[in-house]
């Protein structure tokens, strides 16, 4: 491991500063991810500047009758809050459906979403990779692609060799449920402090693939906001995956039915939680009949590119995750007409 | 780089300096002389060093020493007094939950962890109603579990001896 300072400053105006002011400094929170990527190589600090224990770990009522996680809230204690629970099921299931009970004891709210894919070639410093190491290619393209991307990529087979191409995912649970609820995230970053939609928080890979979310250096979590949701919303995540338990999704979906309409976020299909706002708008004022809702999905992936692959690629994720939403969403209708 | 850290552990408090990228695991096996936490993957994924960090289970391969300057820690070791057996350990010997036993200190780090969360209500991905009571069940032993991996595979044993340790409490 590259040798690294560490700094645990007294408050957060401090952290902000001494991350903004080193451009190869990285914040620590419940280290679930980075320490991994320490060892592997795969991010190599010189100043880690730890913020564990000075944002809040409470989950505290907003006036609005929104939920504020802190950052420094864990994931397992986020999951087991009974306003959560009974409030944001979705999220409570998100959580829940992630990673072990010891992992989510040290993952924090505010690195969860921020924890970086589990591409394997991203991981294996040994290959190309454009996110890794920019311009370097993309080894996914045509390799191992079972967890890829089939949303947010331009072609079945993009040029592994432009410096634009990534075909990662996001691995994140708590990530889909928060894009669904609408989130807002609080940051504070050098130039003060500002509040961002979850939605907007992660970004395709565009032309700078190395760069996963909207956040600027030195740009630090403080919290994240769950917005209240009218009476009678219901909500679920349901997560598809190689194993019972402890692995990450093929495909998921995280789905809140209100009276106005559906908000349905996808994970494990593309570099960002996907909000599936075309399917949104032609669910809007509609019954959720599973031909209602099988129409919406069909619009929702036409643009979908399944990737080929030497494990024989990913295509089987587009009618996946497609009768997993259809499942979902009559799931939660079945529910609120028992 | 080096910091200087106290750590407790099993109820004992010592004074170190350590280089920052060493995790709490080489701390507490190179430094300490505790081998009860054990190195299986080294990567968070095997569940071998869980321990009971500052209440909590929790991997410490993951974890920088310097980030947990003045944490509690119980090893596996240390969960019982001298010459007795902590319920979880009894269990696992009455249920012959291991052949090997390398993953045995995590795994029952993770025992005692899992029961502790189960005693606070915290519900699993398969409590059926997230806001009900939860019931020590198979489903739910293997699921809570599933972060300790043992390549003898003596997860049939595993389980009965996390739900016998549970009944006893």
């Amino acid at each position: 491991m590259k040798p690294f300072s560490y700094a645990r400053p007294g408050d957060v105006a401090e952290a902000v500063r001494e991350v903004a002011a080193e451009p190869n400094a990285v914040f620590l929170a419940g280290g679930t991810n980075l320490v991994d990527h320490l060892k592997l190589g795969v991010a190599t600090p010189d100043l880690v500047v730890d913020v564990r224990t000075l944002t809040s770990q409470e989950v505290t009522d907003l006036p609005d009758g929104g939920l504020r996680l802190g950052a420094a809230s864990t994931n397992s204690e986020v999951a087991a809050d009974r306003r959560v629970r009974e409030r944001y099921p979705v999220l409570a299931q998100a959580l829940l459906a992630g990673a072990t009970g010891q992992l989510r004891n040290a993952a924090t709210t505010g690195g969860n979403p921020l924890q970086r894919t589990r591409c394997v070639y991203f991981q294996d410093v040994t290959t190309p990779c454009n996110k890794r190491e920019p311009g370097s290619g993309c080894s996914a393209v045509g390799g191992y692609t079972r967890y890829h991307a089939v949303l947010g990529v331009d072609a079945a087979l993009p040029d592994p060799d432009a410096p634009g191409t990534c075909i990662a995912t996001h691995p994140s649970d708590m990530a889909v449920a928060l894009a669904a609820l609408d989130a807002q995230v609080q940051v504070l970053g050098p130039s003060g402090a500002r509040t961002l939609p979850f939605t907007d928080l992660h970004r395709l890979p565009g032309d700078d693939p190395a760069t996963d979310t909207t956040l600027g250096h030195g740009e630090l979590i403080t919290a994240i906001d769950l917005p209240p949701l009218p009476a009678g919303t219901r909500s679920a995540y349901r997560k598809v995956r190689d194993r019972a338990s402890y692995a990450f999704a093929l495909v998921s979906v995280a789905a809140v039915v209100t009276d106005d309409g559906v908000r349905l976020a996808l994970g494990g299909v593309a570099h960002t939680p996907w909000r599936a706002t075309r399917a949104e708008e032609l669910l809007r004022g509609r019954a959720l009949t599973d031909d209602v809702v099988r129409a919406a999905m069909d619009a929702e992936l036409a643009a979908a590119q399944p990737q080929p692959g030497i494990d024989g690629g990913n295509g089987f994720k587009i009618p996946l995750v497609h009768r997993t939403v259809v499942a979902t969403l009559r799931q939660l209708t079945t529910e609120a007409q028992a | 780089m080096d910091a200087e850290i106290s750590l407790r552990v099993d109820g004992e408090s010592h004074r170190l300096t350590v280089d920052t990228r060493t995790t709490l695991l080489d701390a507490l096996r190179e430094r300490l002389g505790n081998t009860s936490p054990k190195k299986g993957c080294d990567h968070g994924q095997c569940g071998a060093c869980t321990v009971l960090l500052d209440g909590r289970r929790s991997l410490i391969c993951l974890a920088l020493a310097v980030a947990h300057d003045g944490a509690e820690i119980t090893t596996a070791d240390g969960l019982a007094p001298a010459g007795e057996l902590h319920p979880v350990q009894q269990a696992f010997l009455e249920q012959d939950a291991f052949q090997c036993g390398y993953c045995t200190p995590g795994q029952v780090c993770s025992a005692v962890g899992v029961l502790d969360e189960v005693d606070r209500g915290w519900p699993s991905h398969v409590t059926e109603d997230l806001t009900g009571d939860v019931e020590l069940s198979h489903d739910e032993v293997a699921e809570r579990m599933s972060g300790n991996l043992c390549r003898c595979a003596a997860y049939v044993n595993i389980v009965p001896a996390v739900q016998q340790a549970g009944g006893a409490r």
